[in-house]
């Protein structure tokens, strides 16, 4: 599955790095790091992740098991616009 | 007649898309989104899908991401027909045409430019081709770089303390390959920061066991008999002995193409208004030619209707969906693009964000936290009102002086605040360099200073 998190709107709460260790660390005491490309494995965590980030800031693609359907975060969200 | 000819162009038009990267997808989603039914074609030079382009000089380079697989999710289905691989050499604006590389012409009724920029490559080119002389923009470019840092060189040159080239070196630091890093100005992040936190940037290189060499210059790169790399000379007449050298001095719009083609296109970008509608080199407005991301160059606002360059994600995101949304309907419907300029960076395990357009500001003051601790806020201020404001590890304050921004709050900042130091009390000069002395890695160009400022001189090209 394919992810991209909004940098600009992470404010580093670290839900995804609690939730989905695999996927999101915290690198130092806010800045993240996360793999875009994320294993089969990992789709349950990283669905509850995206569900859970306070800020709405990861977009990823493939939740569902559709491929191409997506579960997108944060349109409701204006955050730096 | 316009609303028959808007109709049919979104029951049945032609879009072309030249650039296929993070602007030209978001676009092309918004397209759909919005409901455009005709046919959508998006060139890119590159032979990949659109891909992200932050983790490469991060999470690559740190082994924890692999850099052919940073692939953007989709939004949505977007029903395109693809042409990677292939770069857009041309354009007809009478014709309404796309000339591509291998000969082929694509036709379009509106047409959105999001060709974006490159690495800029050392000047030298002998030097250049020398084998362990690199750049990093592209993934091909970072899968190369990881390949070079994963073969244990003895020494990193990294040519350029931008962004880019101070998130190498964290890289290489976090790996323990040693790394000297070269700087025109004084200091890291000048030309994105100013000098007064640009002090804070060259500190925590230090600290991190970087060889920083500032206020000097890479007079040549050396190779051995074979045409390797061996070492760098600096200004300084000292020689440093590297195996990789990263050349990290920002980055060249994307234009070359649209050479006379009669569009105001050129070294800083294709200029466009406020609603992403290219002008041509008289300054007239075109009706189908659309900009949006790193290339474009367009007015806003809140910073004296300044044109503005935003090498930034989220602003490659903001006037990509702007551009669409404006490329198929009405002029009333139509909307301005003013995004606040945003960006991050994580270099020695610090979070650094910026709102706002820090380069505007002569002063600088530090409303909460403190330099000493790498755990502040900066506010800039530009003739008494607040421009821009920069983080390091407190982004969450971050949205608040955005709005401060947003409101044209005065400067000096007035509010009293918790966490407030002595050094905070008295604005300092944000020490940014000369605006019109080459300095790179500006995350911001103020391509269109103020007629009043008499920086630049106009010199108008033969067409």
């Amino acid at each position: 599955m394919r992810l991209v998190v909004d940098l600009n709107k992470c404010q580093g709460y670290a839900q995804c790095a609690f939730l989905a260790p695999d996927v999101f660390a915290l690198h130092g005491e806010e800045a993240l790091l996360y793999d875009p490309r994320a294993a089969e494995e990992q789709r349950e965590r990283l669905a509850r992740a995206v569900a859970a980030c306070p800020v709405q800031a990861i977009t990823a693609d493939g939740l569902d098991g559709a491929g191409g359907a997506t579960a997108e975060a944060g349109q409701g969200e204006s955050g730096g616009r | 007649m316009v609303a028959d000819y808007l109709e049919r162009l979104r029951r049945e038009g032609r879009i072309v898309i030249v650039g296929a990267s993070l602007a030209g997808l978001r676009a092309a989603e918004t397209l759909r989104a919005e409901g455009f039914a005709g046919s959508l074609t998006l060139i890119g030079d590159e032979p990949y899908e659109p891909y992200d382009r932050p983790p490469l000089s991060k999470a690559v380079l740190l082994g924890r991401a692999s850099a052919r697989h940073t692939e953007l999710p989709h939004r949505r289905e977007i029903d395109a027909k693809w042409r990677l691989g292939v770069a857009a050499t041309g354009l007809d604006l009478t014709a309404k045409r796309v000339r591509l590389a291998d000969g082929d012409e694509v036709e379009y009724d509106r047409l959105l430019i999001a060709t974006g920029v490159r690495a800029r490559p050392w000047p030298k080119e002998e030097e250049a081709r020398l084998d362990g002389v690199c750049v990093l923009r592209t993934r091909d470019d970072a899968a190369r770089l990881y390949q070079r840092l994963r073969s244990g060189p003895r020494r990193v040159v990294v040519i350029g303390a931008g962004f880019a080239g101070s998130e190498v070196a964290s890289a290489c630091r976090e790996k323990g390959i040693p790394v000297t890093v070269a700087e025109r100005a004084g200091a890291p992040l000048v030309g994105a920061l100013g000098g007064a936190i640009g002090a804070v940037a060259a500190d925590l290189q230090l600290e991190n066991g970087v060889d920083l060499r500032t206020r000097v210059t890479v007079t040549a790169l050396e190779g051995d008999a074979i045409g390797r790399v061996r070492a760098v000379h600096l200004s300084d007449e000292s020689v440093v002995e590297a195996d990789v050298v990263v050349v990290s001095l920002g980055s060249q719009r994307n234009t070359e193409w649209l050479t006379g083609s009669g569009l105001g296109a050129g070294p800083r970008g294709v200029a466009c208004d406020a609603g992403c509608r290219a002008f041509d080199f008289r300054g007239i407005v075109t009706d189908d030619v659309f900009v949006a991301g790193d290339v474009a160059r367009s007015p806003h606002a809140l910073f004296g209707y300044q044109f503005l360059s935003l090498e930034h994600w989220g602003n490659a995101v903001a006037q990509a969906e702007t551009a669409a949304h404006n490329m198929i309907c009405h002029g009333a419907d139509r909307r301005p693009h003013l995004w606040m300029p945003a960006f991050w960076s994580s270099q020695f395990g610090v979070n650094i964000k910026s709102v706002g357009v820090p380069p505007m500001g002569e002063q600088l003051m530090i409303t909460q936290g403190s330099l000493a601790e790498r755990r502040f806020v900066g506010v800039y201020g530009h003739q008494g009102r607040t421009v821009a404001a920069v983080t390091f590890d407190n982004a969450r304050w971050l949205e608040f002086y955005q709005r401060q921004i947003e409101q044209g709050a005065p400067f000096p900042v007035e509010f009293p605040t918790v966490d407030r130091r002595p050094e905070g009390r008295q604005p300092v000069p944000a020490d940014f360099p000369d605006p019109s002395l080459p300095t790179h890695g500006p995350t911001v160009t103020l391509s269109g200073y103020s007629p009043a400022d008499r920086q630049l001189v106009f010199t108008p090209a033969r067409h």
